[in-house]
């Protein structure tokens, strides 16, 4: 076991935390108030991270990306954790499930994704089924040679800003001994293709100005070549790139922490009440050791398993652990929070209610917490026959 | 042309500084540190030199310990060729003065023949604003202090100095030490691939020894203390009140 970063990664670190507190951070009053992104401003976040070689970071070099292992890319995301959801989804990271493109998907999606040319967004949940995405209604049927596709997604971060989306559909059903299970098959559906509704979703009280949108599909019909991976492949697809995405719920939580808690710190160390600051009043005091206790240990266990997956280990239900850790200490450390601020810490002059507000998602995107331990019990149960 | 650039490990620009107990000076124990900031902007204007094709090499120096090793890294990063590390103090709270700074530097320009140093004007941790004068001194060579401006023209640098009055433009024959100022220009973000790349460009580590330079203080610290604390201010009504305060206080 081998703690802490080499010069490259300390490096990453700085070079993306100074990025986020010179291009990000001056610009997330406005994204709050007005929950929206100015275009201008997001082309700018994007044109600086393609320059800076950090757009499609993730993606492997020989397709154009930075090439970085799981545990560097972590990092990237933990710093741009401290940001603006919305604007830091100019610091393009490109669903690397567009790996599996074959044949001229890579020339069509691919390369203009890692590029920055066209954007992404990922589709799975329905407004019957979320947790259960095996229980989609969305489906795709065959016409000729072509697929016909109807149904809703909603919920679908970043399509607003979309060119094309990556759609998980039902496409069959297998009998199983527990039952009807769906086939699934994944799809990448162009911004305006025939059929193609993309409109605007509800408003989250998390994360203003990072919209999700609800996706209709009215007899949209798609040829072969818009399938991606194999057909009836799109669990196989789901479960060879998804897990990643959980990693990074895991350490934007751990990045926005630390953000938060400094806020915490220095107010304690400054408000005074009863002559002094309160930070000397045990009851406040007690609540910053916890705090810090608690980022840290989520910091390790969210970099423990993204370090497994660049050694190639199962790392399934570490990566829950982490996600599930993450979110929830992130939940008590902007709560604690504003409990030191007292009553400013509610009031929206100060971020802090923002950060409060933005928490209380990642316990439940990207599977929430009931699932998260779920796959988490059932790894450890499930081999001893439980 | 090559440009030498020393860069300085100094507490982070962020960190609060706070004093040691015993008032020796600063507690740099467990703090950040980064490069001096003026430093970084003399790395930014040695790059857009070789950018524009008026250096061929930039190479980055750094004396003090050997953590300074990172300090050179990030300004390979962001662009410099190679560095030299000269390791002079095996705790951070030795500070190596200028002129033993200045005496060192000069020797290494010695074996490098630089035609051009870039240095900041001063390290924000203890304000000398010596080395690049005292450099200059040793060498023979012209200096430009407090550039916002730099243009090579020939053999000459053409340096817009920030000065009390307002701005000074002055011709210095090269070989020359610029020392720089904030307003020069913006010190980039290094670049991913950069970033990659810094650990394989070459990076020599030398010490005071080795250039015969005796670092042993000439100075001696006799007290650090804090700050004074600013007093809280007042909210005044209007206009009047608040000439009649400034006068009160002989301020107007
Ligand atoms: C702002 C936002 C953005 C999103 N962006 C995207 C996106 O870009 N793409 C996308 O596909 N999806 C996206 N989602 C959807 C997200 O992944 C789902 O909200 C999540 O998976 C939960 O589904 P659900 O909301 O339908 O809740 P449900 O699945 O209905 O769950 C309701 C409750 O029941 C619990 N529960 C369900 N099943 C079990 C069980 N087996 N055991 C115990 N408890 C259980 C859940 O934990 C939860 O507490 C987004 C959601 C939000 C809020
Ligand atoms: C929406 C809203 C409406 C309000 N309405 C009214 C109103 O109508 N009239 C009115 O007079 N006030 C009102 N208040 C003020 C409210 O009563 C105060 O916010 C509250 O008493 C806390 O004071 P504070 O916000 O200054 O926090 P502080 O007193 O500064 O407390 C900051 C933190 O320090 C902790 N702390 C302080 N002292 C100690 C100690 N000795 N030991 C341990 N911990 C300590 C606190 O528990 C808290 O976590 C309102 C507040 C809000 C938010």
């Amino acid at each position: 076991m081998q703690f802490g970063l080499t010069e490259e990664q300390e490096m990453i670190v700085s070079t993306v935390r100074s990025f986020v507190e010179n291009e990000i951070y001056p610009h997330e009053d406005l994204v709050e108030r007005t929950g929206e992104v100015p275009p201008d401003v997001a082309e700018r976040i994007k044109q600086k991270t393609i320059e800076l070689g950090f757009y499609a970071c993730n993606f492997p070099e020989n397709v154009g990306g930075a090439g970085l292992g799981h545990l560097e890319f972590a990092l990237v995301e933990r710093e741009l954790g401290r940001g603006s959801m919305a604007l830091n989804h100019f610091f393009g990271r490109p669903q690397n499930i567009l790996m599996a493109c074959k044949g001229d998907q890579i020339d069509r999606y691919l390369l203009p994704a890692v590029r920055g040319e066209r954007m992404d967004a990922l589709a799975m949940t329905e407004p019957g089924a979320g947790s259960d995405v095996r229980g989609m209604k969305c489906s795709a049927v065959r016409d000729g040679g072509d697929w016909v596709l109807n149904g809703t997604k909603h919920f679908i971060s970043g399509a607003d800003h979309a060119d094309f989306v990556i759609v998980f559909v039902a496409t069959g059903e297998d009998m199983t001994p527990r039952g009807p299970k769906k086939r699934i098959t994944t799809f990448l559906v162009d911004r305006g293709t025939p059929g193609f509704t993309i409109r605007d979703g509800y408003k989250s009280v998390s994360h203003r100005g990072y919209k999700n949108m609800i996706l209709e599909f009215d007899d949209c019909r798609l040829p072969d070549a818009q399938v991606l991976g194999e057909v009836d492949g799109g669990f196989a697809v789901m479960n060879e790139w998804l897990y990643a995405t959980r990693i990074t719920v895991a350490t934007m939580c751990v990045g926005r922490a630390r953000r938060v808690f400094d806020m915490a710190l220095n107010y304690a160390a400054q408000r005074e009440q009863f002559g002094q600051p309160i930070g000397k009043f045990q009851g406040v005091s007690f609540q910053i050791a916890d705090m810090i206790t608690e980022i840290d240990a989520a910091d390790l266990l969210t970099l423990a398993a993204a370090d497994r997956l660049d050694k190639g280990l199962p790392a399934n239900r570490e990566i829950a652990s982490a996600k599930l850790y993450a979110s929830e200490m992130l939940a008590r450390v902007t709560d604690t929070a504003i409990q030191i601020h007292g009553g400013m810490g509610l009031m929206d002059d100060y971020p802090l209610e923002r950060f409060w507000r933005d928490a209380r998602v990642e316990r439940i995107w990207d599977g929430t917490s009931e699932i998260q331990r779920h796959i988490i019990s059932r790894d450890l149960l499930r081999p001893l026959g439980a | 042309m090559k440009v030498l650039v020393p860069v300085k490990r100094v507490i982070d620009y962020n960190v609060k500084v706070r004093v040691k107990a015993d008032g020796s000076g600063v507690d740099l124990a467990n703090v950040k540190m980064s490069m001096n900031p003026f430093d970084e902007i003399a790395v930014e204007e040695a790059i857009r030199l070789k950018e524009a094709g008026k250096a061929e090499e930039v190479v980055a120096v750094s004396i003090g310990v050997k953590q300074a090793q990172e300090t050179l890294r990030t300004a390979l990063a962001m662009g410099a060729d190679r560095a030299i590390l000269v390791v002079a103090a095996d705790d951070v709270h030795h500070d190596i003065e200028p002129l033993a700074v200045a005496k060192i530097l000069a020797k290494v320009v010695e074996e490098e023949q630089p035609g051009l140093i870039l240095c900041g004007k001063q390290a924000i941790d203890n304000d000398m604003n010596a080395t690049g004068q005292m450099l200059s001194a040793l060498l023979g060579w012209s200096q430009g202090t407090f550039a916002s401006e730099l243009d090579i023209d020939g053999d000459s640098a053409v340096v817009t100095r920030e000065v009390d009055g307002g701005l000074q433009t002055i011709k210095v024959k090269m070989p020359a030490i610029v020392t720089v100022d904030l307003r020069l220009n913006e010190p980039r973000y290094a670049s991913l691939p950069n970033i990659m790349k810094a650990k394989k460009k070459p990076l020599d580590e030398k010490t005071a020894d080795d250039y015969g330079v005796d670092v042993t203080p000439r100075l001696e610290i006799v007290k650090t203390s804090e700050p004074v604390a600013r007093a809280a201010g007042i909210m005044v009504g209007s206009v009047d009140e608040l000439v009649a305060k400034l006068k009160e206080a002989g301020a107007v």
